[in-house]
């Protein structure tokens, strides 16, 4: 019984934190990219302009949730649940210290894989179910572009596995108590975290909503919580692919004197910020770049980087 | 390859440089900056150095502006000096780009440092000649658009403006 | 063909042009002044200076001026070779010396051929220091602002006016750089074509006086092509709109009818539209049935509802049309009223003359000419016409027709016939055959070969005997008096010199022997194996479609009405008072219960009138106009008429409806309403073919009657409401009431304005010609209506009338024309109704002596009963017997001429 207590209090705790984080998230992005650019950002509402996210919050849940006529109706209110519902899936399998996780699954990290493959579909099916040519031409957009870099994002962890002999997570951070991974497989940490970016479609490669060509890509008819859900689901993804970096390359909750569940928030925290550090930073590439870019440079280097790690632990015996 | 990913980590940390940069806006409301003479905010009609209205109503504003919020009527009085009969800016569609300014010919048209023009009403917002018009020459004292054009009017006839000679005789038969 | 090469690339070019027409034909951009195509090349202002080489070897070249150098085969210019360019931009440079620096205040701004070439030749800042010279201006009437200093000296000007207009009162004074383009004395300019000058002027020293008061730039005028209104002629215009109202009107090419130019009467007409007479709202008499109630303006609800009220409650209704009115809408009457309630709205006697004019164009083997057609006949033979009052720009082309046999000597020596200045030297003052028999002088008798001033009667009589001369099956005249005999004889031999000879006549004499004796010479002509052409004028804007309608004339209708059998008159646009008696009309009047006008102006007639509803003018309505060649010309909406104002054919669609009793009719859009004439009048079948439907669209967009600089649409309407409305929908035509729309090149019938980048003024029309001066690319808008069966069996007309015998105590009272004041639309414009002459009795010297009169003395004019004092004028060769009242005066409406009348002196109580 208190086993199950337990468990219900995790599997709260994690999603109201995840959820939490993502919505605080909308504050930290848009203060840090200020801070980048020389601005002040947010800082009316509240203290540091904290409140904002409330302010921001109240605006898109009191806003018109409205259907366009020519949706498919159906179809276009489920695609913002979807992306929502598989990114807090895959919060699932990450072990936040020793102890505090939902669950420990031999086959955490193909589970996360194949969540993140479902998140295909909610932009898929929110370009399609538009009946609006951006919100098309952004769906297929985002489908080949995620399609194409989830191939080595699974593939750049294979290396890790490898290391780790393990596709539990919980396995790979204990195996990272001598050495975070982010040292032998350093490689895998640049391709994942690029596969990352664009899985998530952040900046710079966000082309399946980029602005300035397509509207605002798959999401140009959602409003009001619908377009917030996609929305959270963007920050939520941003932390979900931190998490996996901190968790597969950089020890998870490893580090000395303080809690690891500290450690875990700290190195989680600095990722997310990497991330709105290359939404400051970088152009958007065109769309031929982005997928030539990544069959014909991340495939390759991602292969060469599975062999050579399978060869050297194989040396090894 | 190698040199553009060079090129994209130093990009990220100027990036991050600027965290320890001052901040370039300020608390509007609370500071004010000082405004430039030449800042381009709201617009306005000036006068001749004599008083008389500089606008000339030529429609070259009205043809520069990008958003099409200029629309006057030329009509003239009875000495042949030219003018709007009716001259408005819907300043809600206003984007303040200056383009009237640097079409003007007459110097009439000229954009001012202010730019604090909230209403509650879209309506208050479109201004007439008579809101428009300023007392002064504004931005450039000295000029008179009749003083060097050839065009006679009241005071100033045929030959008398700037770098003229007088009305030639038709009859003469001097070579 | 020969080939030239410009810029080493090879192009096919027509033998014989100059390079500059060449080039420009071929699309290249040759800056040029004192070069217009209608005028030729006279190569004064060495501005299309082009670089001529010898052949492929020769780098170096030589300065030539394009306009002076013909293209021969194998020629190599280059239009870009620096030192070509740097000449050009030396010349703008020197022309622009003493320009003032007044194009914001200039009218010409924005449509300006001289900043076009500054521009276009990269010139942008004066360098010298001296003072610039200045000109006094002169008044030149209400028609042309006049301001010299401007003029860069091209001579453009007085080549129009003098040589080309026959005009006499402007000219070119002074000498060395004190050149002046002007009167010798300040006044109106007299030509009629002096409106012109706007368009000849390359910059800004002749401008349009109508448009300065409410000036707008033509980047900003809604604009739609139009057919002008004023006469029978049918020259097409582009109307130009602002702010709702009307602003101006500028010519527009037709290669087959009007070529570059307009007469006064047509440019400066079109301010009626603006006019205090226009009739804005709906007007009703309130007080039931009795005539004595004035006229109160009512909702356009309220309007509506009795219109249907008495059309449903009638049980005859007669419609009388319009010859002013576009077919559509008198036929849309027609379908209201049925075919036999319908009348044309003319009286019986112009009724005939029209349907006699139509009869034979439609029967005799020789076609009607087309208005350009008229410049290239080699003789000319006009009967009973004062074609510079009647049809200004027949007049205009006659007189360049003068020149064409004389042209002959030219190419003897091998002058090519547009270096202009060479031409008319070897011309000389020769002129080719023109005759004129008219009653009193007219504008052409300048250039006419021989006048004969004679009553219609006689004029006819001479056409006959001309048309005898030709050909012996023609019937002969008896007892002509010899010096007319053989004054027919060479007329005749003169005739039958030509190759292309043109017989003119027309209505204004109200003589059907005229028109007959017209076709006899014809006809005559025709079976000698000449191509002789017919051109008749007819009245009105659009006579021949009413004519072709064949409805009743108004004296029949009158009569219908009188029987008893009628209770609703609907009026189409039409003033019944200038058309029949005032008792006539007061008769019609009193037989109805029921009298409905339809009209844009309040006339007599509307004044009248039970309900007044308030129709849409020429700028504001969408129809087909059919001219005097029975050339059907489509003329379009240029702005919406604002509310409650209607195009009549909505007002009558209402009416239809209700009298067809909520079966829904089919003719709802004006597409519609065309096929159902197409269908009810199989002569109209060409009209469909006028110009694309209103579902064309090019390259899936309408076209634009808004430039695409169009300025000041989130702030014209700012003062009235925020809301911008959207801009009105146009159902009725491919054309749309803003700047969103094609705005390249469209079809000739449905282009709005001329435009081209790098030429903003209406020099721009080069680009939208196949060649310079040929026809429109897409061809000339415009189907013939009217084309004669093709059988040799016609039989020449025989009814020769005896000799006219003047009477002592009876006059013949004829219709005297003014351009300015004959025609009732343009005279309500306040430019044309400054030159609209008084209220005169003209007679010849022998009768004033007769009487006793002179010069302005009061005379009393005794007609029917009515007597009225005019002043007189004497008229040195106006046949004896004869008098002239002015037409379309004011004072004079409504006399059914010809007539008798007695004239004598006014007693002196009416003098005081």
């Amino acid at each position: 019984m208190c086993e199950a207590a337990r468990s219900i209090l995790v599997v709260v705790g994690v999603l109201a934190g995840a959820i939490a984080i993502a919505a605080g998230l909308i504050w930290v992005e848009r203060r840090l990219l200020a801070l980048w650019q020389d601005r002040l950002g947010p800082n009316r509402v509240g203290p540091f302009g904290l409140l904002q996210v409330m302010a921001d919050m109240i605006k898109i849940m009191t806003k018109e949730d409205w259907v366009p006529p020519f949706a498919d109706r159906a179809v276009f209110v489920l695609a913002p649940a979807i992306i929502v519902v598989t990114a807090l899936l895959s919060f699932a399998i990450i072990p936040f210290a020793p102890g505090i996780g939902v669950v420990d699954l031999n086959v955490g990290l193909l589970f996360f894989l194949a969540m993140s493959s479902l998140g295909v579909y909610s932009v898929a099916f929110a370009g399609w179910a538009s009946g609006n040519k951006y919100s098309l031409l952004g769906g297929l957009r985002a489908a080949a572009q995620m399609l194409s870099y989830e191939v080595f994002m699974g593939l750049s962890l294979m290396g890790v596995v490898i290391l780790a002999g393990s596709f539990n997570l919980r396995t790979i951070v204990e195996a990272q108590e001598d050495m975070w991974f982010c040292i032998p497989q350093f490689l895998g940490l640049v391709i994942f975290v690029i596969a990352g970016v664009a899985e998530t479609h952040r900046l710079p490669f966000d082309l399946p909503e980029a602005e300035t060509e397509l509207v605002a890509g798959y999401h140009t008819e959602y409003s009001g919580m619908k377009f917030g859900m996609f929305f959270v689901g963007e920050y939520i993804g941003v932390t979900l692919i931190s998490a996996l970096v901190v968790t597969l390359f950089f020890g998870g909750w490893n580090g000395p004197v303080l809690p690891p569940i500290v450690w875990f928030l700290l190195k989680t925290s600095l990722f997310i910020c990497l991330f709105i550090l290359l939404r400051a930073t970088f152009p958007r590439p065109r769309f031929d770049q982005l997928l030539g870019f990544g069959w014909k440079v991340m495939l390759p280097v991602s292969l060469a980087n599975l062999l050579v790690t399978g060869a050297v632990t194989l040396a090894r015996g | 390859m190698g040199k553009s990913m060079v090129s994209l980590i130093r990009a990220a940390w100027t990036m991050l440089t600027h965290t320890f940069r001052r901040r370039v806006t300020v608390q509007y409301p609370d500071e004010r900056i000082r405004y430039f003479p030449r800042a381009k905010g709201r617009i306005i009609l000036s006068r001749d150095p004599d008083g008389g209205e500089r606008c000339v109503a030529c429609y070259l504003c009205a043809a520069a502006c990008p958003v099409d919020c200029i629309s006057l009527q030329a009509t003239e009085d009875e000495h042949g000096r030219r003018y709007p009969e009716f001259f408005r800016i819907n300043f809600s569609r206003c984007i303040l780009c200056g383009f009237c300014e640097e079409a003007c010919p007459t110097y009439a048209i000229q954009l001012t440092p202010d730019f604090e023009m909230c209403e509650y009403h879209r309506w208050a917002l479109v201004y007439e000649k008579e809101d428009l018009l300023i007392s002064g020459p504004g931005k450039y004292p000295g000029y008179n658009f009749y003083k060097v054009a050839g065009l006679a009017i009241s005071g100033k006839g045929k030959g008398e403006a700037e770098n003229e000679e007088p009305p030639v005789d038709v009859r003469s038969l001097m070579p | 063909m020969v080939t030239i090469y410009v810029d080493n690339m090879p192009y096919q070019v027509r033998e014989g042009q100059n390079l500059l027409v060449a080039c420009l034909s071929l699309g290249f951009d040759i800056p040029h002044f004192c070069w217009h195509p209608a005028l030729h090349s006279v190569g004064s202002c060495r501005l299309c200076a082009v670089k001529i080489f010898r052949d492929e070897n020769d780098t170096r070249g030589r300065i030539f001026m394009s306009c002076m150098t013909p293209a021969t085969e194998g020629v190599r210019i280059s239009i870009n070779d620096p030192e070509a360019r740097h000449f050009r931009a030396s010349v703008i440079e020197w022309l622009m010396l003493n320009h003032p620096h007044d194009c914001p205040v200039c009218d010409e701004g924005g449509e300006c051929h001289l900043q076009d070439m500054t521009v276009m030749t990269g010139h942008v800042y004066r360098r010298t220091r001296k003072k610039k010279r200045t000109y006094s201006n002169q008044n030149l009437g209400p028609f042309i602002n006049h301001e010299m200093n401007r003029c860069i000296q091209c001579y453009r000007c007085v080549r129009f006016y003098r040589d080309y207009a026959g005009g006499r009162d402007l000219d070119v004074f002074g000498v060395h750089s004190r050149v002046y383009f002007g009167r010798l004395e300040e006044g109106a300019l007299e030509n009629e074509f002096s409106g012109n000058l706007v368009e000849i002027c390359p910059t800004g020293v002749f401008t349009d006086k109508t448009f300065k008061k409410r000036y707008t730039r033509k980047w900003d005028l809604q604009t739609a092509p139009s057919i002008c209104v004023h006469c029978g002629l049918g020259c097409n215009t582009i109307a130009g709109e602002r702010y709702g109202t009307l602003r101006r009107i500028l010519n527009r090419y037709n290669g087959q009818v009007n070529g570059y130019f307009l007469c006064d009467r047509g440019r400066f007409g079109y301010d009626f539209l603006n006019s205090d007479r226009r009739v804005r709202e709906p007007l009703a008499k309130t007080g039931q049935g009795s005539g004595s109630t004035a006229l109160e303006p009512i909702s356009a609800d309220e309007a509506l509802s009795r219109l249907v009220d008495i059309v449903q409650n009638s049980s005859r209704v007669i419609g009388i049309g319009s010859p002013r009115t576009p077919l559509e809408a008198n036929f849309a009457l027609r379908d209201l009223v049925g075919e036999e309630n319908f009348s044309s709205g003319m009286a019986q006697a112009e009724q005939d003359l029209v349907s006699l004019i139509v009869h034979i164009l439609r029967e005799g083997p020789a076609p009607s000419a087309s208005l350009r057609e008229l410049e290239s006949a080699d003789a000319a033979l006009i009967l009973g016409e004062d074609l510079t009052n009647t049809a200004p720009m027949m007049a205009l082309y006659l007189r360049q027709s003068v020149r064409r046999k004389p042209m002959a000597v030219v190419n003897e020596l091998r002058i090519p016939g547009w270096l202009d200045a060479a031409v008319r030297g070897a011309v000389q003052g020769n002129k080719g055959p023109l005759f004129i028999a008219a009653p009193i002088a007219a504008g052409l008798d300048d250039v006419a070969t021989e006048t004969y001033h004679a009553a219609p009667d006689d004029i006819a009589r001479l056409g006959f005997a001309v048309a005898h001369e030709l050909d012996t099956q023609a019937p002969a005249v008896v007892d002509l008096p010899a010096d007319r005999h053989a004054l027919a004889v060479r007329i005749a031999a003169a005739l039958r010199e030509a190759e292309r000879p043109v017989v003119v006549s027309g209505t204004s004499s109200m003589s059907p022997a005229v028109i007959q004796a017209a076709a006899n010479v014809a006809w005559a002509l025709h079976s000698r194996g000449r191509q002789v052409t017919l051109s008749f004028v007819a009245p009105e804007c659009n006579s021949l479609g009413v004519a072709l309608m064949e409805g009743r004339s108004l004296e029949d209708a009158i009569e219908m009405a009188e029987r008893g059998q009628v209770d609703t008159v609907v009026t189409l646009e039409n003033d019944l008072f200038a058309r029949a008696p005032r008792d006539l009309v007061d008769r019609l009047r009193a037989s109805c219960r029921n009298f409905v006008v339809i009209d844009h102006c309040l006339t007599g007639t509307a004044e009248v009138a039970d309900l007044v509803l308030p129709a849409a003018a020429f700028a504001e309505s969408q129809g087909t106009l059919v001219n005097n060649e029975g050339r059907a010309q489509r003329s379009y909406r240029v702005f919406p008429a604002p509310d409650p104002i209607g195009e009549s054919r909505r007002w009558l669609s209402k009416a239809v409806m209700a009298r067809a009793r909520g079966r829904t009719e089919e003719w709802e859009s004006f597409d519609d309403l065309v096929t159902r004439m197409r269908q009810a009048l199989p002569v109209f079948q060409p009209v469909s073919n006028l110009a694309p439907s209103a579902d064309a669209r090019i390259v899936g967009r309408k076209i634009a009657r808004q430039p695409h600089r169009c300025s000041g649409r989130t702030a014209m309407l700012a003062n009235v409401s925020m809301r911008e409305p959207p801009p009105p929908r146009d159902a009725d035509s491919p054309l749309s009431f803003s700047m969103e729309g094609f705005q390249g090149i469209s079809p000739p019938p449905l282009n709005p304005r001329y435009w081209a980048p790098g030429w903003n003024s209406a020099q721009s029309l080069n680009k939208f010609q196949e060649e310079i001066a040929g026809p429109l690319r897409g061809g000339d808008p415009g189907q013939r209506l009217i084309e004669p069966r093709d059988n040799g069996g016609r039989e020449y007309f025989n009814a020769i009338p005896v000799a006219f015998s003047p009477s002592d105590d009876e006059w013949l009272i004829l219709p005297s024309y003014h351009i300015f004041g004959s025609e009732e639309l343009s005279a309500l414009s306040p430019a044309i109704a400054e030159r609209i002459p008084s209220a005169y009795v003209a007679i010849g010297e022998e009768d004033a002596d007769l009487l006793g009169m002179s010069e302005g003395m009061l005379a009393r004019v005794e007609i029917a009963g009515a007597a009225e004092s005019l002043p007189a004028r004497i008229v040195a060769d106006l046949p004896r017997g004869v008098a002239l009242l002015p037409k379309g005066l004011e004072r004079l409406k409504g006399l059914a001429i010809p007539v008798r009348a007695r004239i004598g002196k006014a007693v002196q109580a009416e003098k005081s």
